[in-house]
């Protein structure tokens, strides 16, 4: 059990995502910064996609009913257990009863806090993943108020103890920074800007506005020209697709997006830079740079064998 | 024939999907040739897709780049396209709406009525009259776009959204017609609304319609 104390802004249960309905409508949700959410997973003896919560900006007070470990990943903030304070990116113990407190935010937009055994809400189509705008997963559809208590799986080792400070590797972490260049594979209508406009998107600062959230982030800078229409016949998106409206101002999709739209995608930002948007502030600039499919694919690998090489704390 | 010009086109969607392109345009033919194209793909089991999402005139594929590179997913995508003159999509299952037209459940029959220049019971027996086909579900969780609203009924979208639309409302957005399965913002006309349960996560199919459905409104 994990009962929450004080929620924080915006804590919200995640796993991996829901896969297999965006063919209904349903968008995958699930972490916004999926380096993190992994990082944090694998720390505690968890399988890569179980649930954990996502944090946003201002963190939660919450108390462990059992002994269990605990990692914090993703944006850095000051976490204590009891009065103790203790360092993100590790695997820490806790005793039954502890409280665990976020503090100060340091840097980053969103962390994720795991638990070992992860947290046990029962799956809504498939997933515990919480998506706000349809009232659904995670824990009734909804962010976590105080008084709420979780309930957590089987701890994956019998003794967590002796598990306790293993860290991840900073070599694997994003590399977190205000100015982010994000790579991305363009299309699927880069043919819907004229030249000048597509040079303006890969040359161009663009910075987050407020208008970012869970489903998606605006970003404003200069406009991208598109060559006629500013509109195409709705189709497909995926967590990651840059559209561009008539203003010429680039939406970026994140992880409740909706699952079609009708403006025109200039590009797709790589699976392995969108914990860098994820961590990003209002204000904060982002630029592009096109690479090759190719080169996107072996990207998404080295991410997926960070996690795999890591390795379980339990021996096997 | 499914090449005219530039189409048929696969596009990367990121590194891990492609948008099959069968054309630009919102037509019957077209989106039943995307339907036939997405029963292919999932009947043919292609390692590594994930999961499709059919829209009026493409299909997105999701994959997984770790079990079939980008190279290999477009060879099957492309092999799958030069194979779909011999695929026979059956006809759709046809799902009968039963829909409470105007008053409070139809909110803008009158306007539509208006706009159209005909009384609200001559829209509603012009919209009941059609047997309609599921191009695709998108944007918001089970929210169904129609093909094969009369003409006559064409009316513009609201100009200021609502914030909620009550669920099962069905409503008419310029050429198209479509249903409401969850609460969310919108701005179609709303002419009705059903009972049926069009999302219920209890269910084994917890939508009621999937793209390529036929569906009839029934008053009631």
């Amino acid at each position: 059990m994990l009962e929450v104390l004080d929620p924080g802004l915006l804590t919200t249960v995640q796993d991996a995502g829901r896969r297999g309905w965006a063919r209904y409508g349903v968008p995958p949700s699930g972490p916004l910064d999926e380096a993190a959410f992994s990082a944090a997973n694998a720390l505690v003896g968890n399988s890569p996609g179980a649930a954990a919560l996502e944090i946003t900006l201002t963190g939660p007070t919450l108390r462990v009913g059992r002994e269990c470990l605990i990692a914090v990943c993703g944006a850095d903030f000051e976490v204590s257990v009891g009065a103790l304070p203790v360092p993100t990116w590790h695997a820490v113990y806790v005793r039954a009863g502890r409280i665990i407190t976020f503090g100060t935010r340091l840097s980053g937009v969103r962390a994720y806090l795991a638990i070992s055994g992860g947290i046990a809400l029962p799956p809504f189509l498939g997933s515990q993943a919480t998506y706000l705008p349809g009232g659904f997963g995670g824990l009734d559809g909804r962010a976590l108020r105080a008084g709420d208590r979780l309930p957590l799986g089987t701890s994956p080792m019998p003794n967590p103890a002796q598990y306790a400070g293993r860290v991840w590797p900073v070599d694997r972490r994003p590399p977190y920074t205000p100015h982010p260049r994000l790579r991305v594979v363009l299309g699927p209508q880069d043919d819907y800007f004229t030249a000048g406009g597509l040079a303006t998107f890969l040359n161009s600062a663009y910075q987050l506005t407020p208008d970012a959230d869970r489903m998606g982030a605006r970003l404003q800078g200069p406009p991208i020209a598109h060559r006629g229409a500013t509109g195409i016949v709705s189709d497909g998106v995926v967590t990651g697709s840059v559209q561009v409206p008539p203003d010429g101002q680039p939406i970026v999709m994140l992880a409740d997006h909706q699952t079609t739209g009708g403006y025109p995608k200039i590009a797709t930002i790589i699976q392995a830079d969108l914990p860098l948007l994820a961590q990003s502030l209002p204000g904060d600039r982002v630029s592009f740079a096109a690479v090759t499919l190719a080169e996107a694919q072996r990207m998404r690998w080295n991410l997926c064998e960070d996690v795999r090489t890591f390795g379980s704390p339990i021996p096997s | 024939m499914l090449s005219n010009g530039m189409y048929p086109r696969i596009l990367p969607v990121g590194e891990a999907a492609f948008t099959i392109e069968l054309g630009d345009a919102v037509d019957a033919t077209l989106n039943r040739q995307v339907h036939t194209l997405d029963a292919a793909l999932q009947s043919w089991s292609v390692p590594g897709l994930v999961e499709t999402v059919p829209t009026y005139r493409s299909l997105l594929v999701m994959y997984d780049p770790q079990v079939c590179d980008a190279v290999a997913m477009r060879a099957a995508l492309t092999d799958a396209l030069a194979a779909l003159a011999t695929v026979d999509l059956p006809e759709g299952r046809l799902v009968e709406i039963p829909v409470r037209y105007g008053d409070e459940w139809g909110p803008d029959l009158a306007d539509v009525a208006a706009h159209c220049g005909m009384t609200a019971q001559a829209v509603i027996e012009l919209h009941a009259q059609p047997v309609y086909t599921v191009a695709m579900l998108g944007f918001a969780p089970g929210f169904a776009y129609l093909l094969g609203l009369p003409e006559a009924l064409a009316t513009p979208r609201l100009m200021t959204p609502r914030l909620r639309v009550p669920p099962g409302s069905v409503g008419i957005a310029g050429a198209q017609t479509g249903v409401y399965a969850l609460s969310t913002p919108g701005g179609w006309r709303i002419i009705g609304r059903t009972d049926l349960a069009l999302f219920d996560p209890a269910r084994a199919e917890p939508f009621a319609l999937q793209a390529g459905d036929r569906v009839r409104f029934v008053p009631c």
